[in-house]
């Protein structure tokens, strides 16, 4: 019987060398950082051996930047963290709140926003706010490092664009400025503990009179991967972001979605409480806005 | 008779005796137990809902290294004979059948073989390694289904009633009875309500999963450690399924993480026990959360129909209720329970009842707390809700019209000797929770429960040390404070303080016969037992006292934890007290012990009403509870703490019954939601507090008046779930559970008609 | 299989372990080193039983892996009374009768100990949302918040 593995690189070429080196024998490896998906299914779905990389002792991992500019977040940082730094919750609120909602405390003291990215589940919780907040991933490989749009990062159900021998460094985001601001909701049938249902993040850009001028919005679990909808945030820009333009939206994000029936919701329920959370995530995002 | 009266310990809110070992993580559960050379054991599951095993061969497994033995139905003794005592009930060949399958797997994850290797992990490697040749069946998954005419059929042998004749049948059973004339009841009746319900399967969702731990000596004599409700029935079930005596297997309970009526029977302990046998090696076996989904508990799954007529007045004159329980592969659903529950908070005249046990191709359905109780009372709670509404009155004053009393000829047989469901109604009325109007935009929903509760038997022993403490020894495994109870009773019999009463629960060979902690019984029956015990110690020390004074014991008095002369006898000596009488019984003949053995009757019901106010988003469906009210009869809280406690977590489990909690299958009879993920129970921030109002009509049949209270707390809250949400939103929702999906589909489908 | 020699810290004390690289830091606490204080309920971080410190986070340690453990700091269920003292939050558990079958007792205790050393005055709300990986079957969660609650207070009057 093949036997698990377990590396602890300390610096991104190590890690990358020790997954190319892998990669070359043929033999599996899996990153791990908060663990949290990877222990589930290694326990369950998929028993077998392989060598787990566990990026959490590399400082570029672990790096959280806030520049005037551009806002770093380092793919092994647990949630915990994030929601903790006032700073970050002040500038992506929608996106803290996506972080705060993955799973519980425990959860969050280990979970990361890139792991849930890398995970690459149609249902992850930070997916849409990321996308929806404009985050880029900065991918370190053998052949040095690749940046990826967050929207063309996952290409379907647990599958994204990172090779055998790359790595998650850390999502870049542009550092929001004027009246620009993020809101997230998801929708669980309990209060906490559950996978989203269906979820949606908006991010918007209001004027001094309050008319939006440029927005984001972002839908999870109601299709193979999150999706970017444009025709949603059409809706809203040039509108004050009122009822009668969130509706729009949200009908439009109805409209995107391509939801399943299974045993967390049916498509109708899917493409009907997807509206009613772009609707409310993007009242969210807009009084924030505003009140900047 | 026992009456509302001053204690000095009962009633009383002490820490209980385990409780330190339980904050520390020092107590020792199931899966706690190590012992020296011991191995783990796996069991294979079934990959179907119905099939036939036509082989297995284990050959590619039995080469891995470390792999000892692998056991499958071929295994066991085949002709297993009997019934099973204790609360489930049931033949033991269905025990055996369900613990390993023979020749047909009844259900997905029903256990095919089990292994026995050097890990755990190892042992799961290689249950994939074991090769089983099935011919799939299809399977039948729902009673409407399974009734119909054609259906498969889970056991071609079962017949319904066990008749010969008649052709085979997944209906297992039917119990009807009725009283007076219901279609005249009827007929005279100015307002008819009636309605159909369903309520979906349930699990018990005890955190700790199933555990034991087996090892058999050189002379085939077994010991068995697990967690479970009653180790003396782990002992009769596992002697029964592999063909031994009861002499030849110990049972040493551990600490039990929560069973709800779900570990009152055996999944693990047979097995473990024939794979020592074949290894010569300590077997311990635990189960993942998701075999406890696939292969234990759950409840039935449901389908009632009941109708209900009455006078303008709210007078009801009529009852009838049609009950279809899901037994899952084997025969055994709740139904009768089911049947005796529906109308016991009410005084009928004219009803008629008819439950069916019927068989799918789901686990075998386990006691769940109350168990049927909480589907029919959900059918006819909703239905009394629909009555009061049609007529405009208060659904307190409506159930205050047509309730039970004392001298009330229960639908189910007896006649009621005192009981609480008046009070219990009388003091909701009052409820400061129920007098402040629910807020614009809520719903309030009321509805009462009800449980039996039973007595069976009970041992117990008590025995003074020599500075005059107390060692309360019995068998009732502690699932929530009991031994508390038990050293209340005593302290209160003795007039002792509690802190010198320690109570401890026995194995099978160190105290005397206990069945299972079920229907809530423990502090009812094993409790008598303990008084009686202490009663007994009592007479000792009063036979001890009278030694030393040398008078006749008949003229000695026990009083406040004291022998003294009775009033008019003529000697001047100092009370003699417990402790001074345990120091010198080397010299009045030797140590002290008492001891009692029963088998209890007069077990009282216990009544409840509960209320809460909700909201329902109409955009998601999403219900939230606001707040909830459990008032229950409670005959006399020993530990009104863990009283309450029974109350509060009851309410919880039930709301999370009738808000989240179902087992989802696909066509296949796969169940999709095996996992603490997606089977949802409630966690902290769903849940409001729980308010409690304890009554107390003492129990007539306990010298303290207790009633057990352990089961009717997850009665009433389906139907208030159910009443709340209708009144939410104006419309009635029959069906459980009252999720986010099916709110907003209810919602949609009403405005669209 | 080839086992992994581990140094870490648990209760302030040094532990050297081998660990398989795929056991989880539960099974290694429990069958390594003999600490069953810390319960599995689910094995896939839904119910919280398992609950511990790792370097001042919670975590459950059904989801960290033993070799993950190598120089750092836990704190099981064991490490929460100081020598023969309960603490209060254990002491509050028992006077509420915040238990009443125990087995999700050890993990509630070290979570409720997380948050009162983070927030030593959290309000109901954040009690709740805090507690919500841990899942208790019996209590109803009623008497779990009013033991967090009174030991809240205690610990405030302490400081």
């Amino acid at each position: 019987m093949e036997a698990y593995a377990y590396a602890r690189p300390t610096t991104l070429d190590e890690a990358v060398s020790v997954l190319a080196a892998h990669a070359k024998e043929g033999r599996r490896t899996q990153i791990l950082a908060g663990g949290t998906d990877v222990l589930v299914q290694m326990r369950s779905v998929d028993r077998e051996p392989r060598m787990l990389v566990d990026v959490k002792h590399i400082a570029d991992t672990n790096r959280l930047e806030i520049g005037s500019e551009t806002v770093f977040i380092g793919s092994a940082i647990p949630s915990a963290i994030l929601n903790e730094n006032q700073e970050l919750k002040a500038l992506f609120p929608g996106l803290i709140e996506a972080a705060d909602l993955i799973g519980s405390t425990q959860i969050q003291g280990r979970a990361s926003i890139g792991g849930n990215l890398c995970n690459s589940s149609p249902a992850g919780d930070t997916i849409p706010a990321i996308i929806a907040a404009s985050g880029v991933c900065v991918i370190a490989g053998s052949g040095g490092t690749r940046r990826v749009a967050c929207e063309d990062f996952v290409t379907g159900v647990g599958t994204n664009v990172l090779g055998a021998d790359e790595l998650l460094v850390g999502l870049e985001f542009p550092t929001p400025k004027g009246r620009t601001a993020d809101g997230y909701l998801r929708f669980i049938p309990r209060t906490e503990m559950d996978i989203a249902v269906a979820g949606a993040g908006v991010a918007l850009t209001l004027d001094d009179g309050g008319t939006c001028t440029a927005a984001r919005v972002a839908i999870g679990a109601v299709a193979p991967t999150a999706l970017l909808v444009p025709a949603a945030a059409e809706a809203l820009i040039g509108t004050t972001v009122d009822d009668e333009a969130l509706a729009a939206a949200g009908a439009a994000c109805t409209a995107a979605s391509s939801p399943i029936t299974d045993k967390r919701g049916t498509i109708e329920y899917r493409q009907k409480v997807v509206a009613v959370l772009c609707r409310r995530a993007g009242a969210n995002a807009r009084d924030r806005a505003l009140a900047r | 008779m026992a009456e509302a009266r001053d204690y000095r310990a009962i009633g009383t809110r002490p820490v209980r005796p385990d409780g330190v070992d339980k904050v520390t993580g020092r107590a020792n559960f199931g899966a706690d137990m190590t012992l020296p050379n011991m191995i783990h054991g796996k069991v294979l599951r079934s990959p179907h809902a119905h099939a036939r095993i036509k082989s297995i061969d284990a050959s590619r497994a039995l080469q891995l290294p470390g792999v000892y033995a692998v056991i499958s139905g071929a295994d066991f003794p085949s002709g297993a004979e009997g019934e099973i005592s204790g609360e489930g009930g049931g033949t033991v060949s269905d025990l055996a059948k369900n613990i390993m399958a023979r020749d047909k797997a009844l259900y997905h994850g029903h256990a095919v073989a089990a292994v026995a290797a050097k890990t755990a992990f190892l042992a799961e490697s290689a249950l994939e390694l074991i090769d089983v040749d099935y011919e799939v069946l299809p399977p039948v998954l729902d009673v409407d289904t399974a009734m119909a005419d054609g259906a498969p059929l889970v056991d071609e042998h079962q017949r319904t009633g066990g008749g010969q004749g008649d052709a085979p049948s997944n209906i297992a059973a039917i119990t009807k009875f009725e009283r007076g004339d219901p279609e005249a009841g009827f007929a005279a009746a100015d307002v008819v309500v009636e309605g159909a319900y369903r309520v979906p399967t349930a699990h018990q969702g005890y955190i700790e999963p199933h555990a034991c731990t087996a090892t058999l000596d050189e002379e085939g004599r077994a010991t068995v450690w697990c967690c479970t409700q009653g180790h003396f029935d782990v002992r009769s079930m596992t002697a029964g399924v592999l063909g031994k005596s009861v002499g030849e297997i110990k049972v040493i309970p551990s600490e039990i993480g929560g069973g709800f009526g779900g570990k009152t029977v055996i999944y693990l302990e047979p097995l473990a026990v024939k794979l020592s046998e074949l290894t010569g090696r300590p077997v311990k076996m635990v189960m993942s959360r998701e075999e406890v989904f696939r292969a234990t508990g759950p409840t039935s799954a449901s389908h009632c129909r009941v109708k209900v007529g009455a006078k303008r007045d709210g007078t009801i004159t009529a009852a009838t209720a049609w009950l279809a329980y899901e037994a899952g592969a084997f025969p055994g659903a709740p139904v009768g329970p089911g049947c005796m529950s529906v109308f016991a908070p009410y005084d009928l005249d004219n009803f008629r009842i008819e439950g069916f046990d019927v068989l799918v191709n789901k686990p075998k359905a386990a006691a769940y707390r109350a168990p049927g109780a909480p589907q029919s009372l959900h059918a006819m709670e909703s239905t009394i809700d629909e009555l009061a509404r049609k007529l405009g009155m208060d659904p307190i004053d409506l159930r205050l019209a047509n309730c039970a009393d004392e001298g009330t000829h229960a639908p189910y047989g007896p006649t009621f000797p005192p009981i609480g469901i008046k009070k219990c109604l009388e003091a909701a009325k009052a409820h400061p929770n129920y007098t402040t109007p629910k807020a614009e935009g809520t719903g309030r929903g009321i509805a009462a429960g009800f449980w039996f509760n039973i007595g069976m038997q009970s041992s117990a022993e008590v025995r003074l040390s020599e500075d005059g403490t107390v060692t309360v020894m019995e068998g009732s495994p502690d699932i929530g404070g009991s031994r508390a109870s038990m050293c209340l009773m005593a302290a209160e019999t003795l007039g002792v303080p509690y802190n010198i009463v320690r109570a401890h629960v026995g194995d099978t060979e160190s105290t005397g016969f206990c069945n299972v902690t079920g229907g809530s019984r423990t502090t009812f029956a094993t409790g008598l037992a303990v008084v009686q015990a202490c009663e007994d110690i009592i007479a000792e020390c009063k036979q001890r006292a009278a030694m030393t004074w040398d008078i006749d014991a008949d003229q000695v008095d026990w009083t406040d934890g004291e022998a003294v002369p009775k009033p008019g006898v003529n000697i001047d000596v100092a009370p003699l007290s417990l402790a001074d009488i345990a120091g010198n019984a080397g010299r009045t003949g030797g140590p002290i012990l008492g001891r009692a053995s029963l088998n209890a009757q007069g077990a009282g019901a216990s009544f409840s009403v509960n209320f809460a106010d909700v909201t329902v988003d109409r955009e998601t469906g999403k219900v939230d509870v606001l707040n909830f009210t459990a008032i229950q009869d409670a005959g006399t809280a020993i530990h009104p703490a863990y009283v309450e406690g029974q109350m509060q977590g009851g309410a919880v489990q039930g709301l999370g019954w009738a808000l989240n909690e179902e087992y989802v299958y696909d066509n296949n009879g796969v169940m999709e939601n095996a996992g603490f993920l997606d089977y949802r129970i409630p966690v902290a921030s769903d849940m409001p507090m729980i308010d409690t109002q304890i009554i107390e009509v003492p129990n007539p049949s306990h010298p303290y008046g207790v009633r057990g209270v352990g089961e009717t707390p997850i009665v009433a809250p389906l139907a208030v779930t159910s009443n709340a949400v209708s009144d939410a939103l104006g419309f009635r929702i029959s069906d459980l559970p009252l999720s986010p999906p099916s709110v907003l589909a209810a919602i949609d489908a009403h405005d669209e008609a | 299989m080839s086992k992994v020699h581990v140094v870490t810290n648990v209760n302030g004390e040094p532990r050297e372990m081998l660990c398989e690289p795929q056991q989880s830091l539960l099974e290694v606490l429990r069958d390594e080193l003999g600490m069953t204080g810390t319960k599995e309920g689910c094995a896939t971080g839904d119910c919280g039983a398992c609950s511990v410190m790792l370097n001042g986070r919670l975590v459950c340690s059904c989801l960290t892996l033993g070799v993950e453990a190598e120089g750092a700091d836990i704190t099981t269920i064991e490490g929460i009374a100081e020598g023969s003292q309960l603490h209060p939050v254990q002491r509050k558990f028992l006077e509420h009768a915040a238990l009443q079958c125990g087995i999700c007792t050890p993990g509630f205790i070290v979570a409720t100990k997380a948050l009162l050393d983070r927030n030593p005055n959290p309000d109901e709300t954040t009690i709740r949302y805090w507690l919500a990986g841990n899942l208790c079957r019996c209590t109803g969660y009623d008497k779990i918040i009013r033991a967090v609650q009174d030991a809240a207070t205690e610990l405030a009057h302490e400081a």
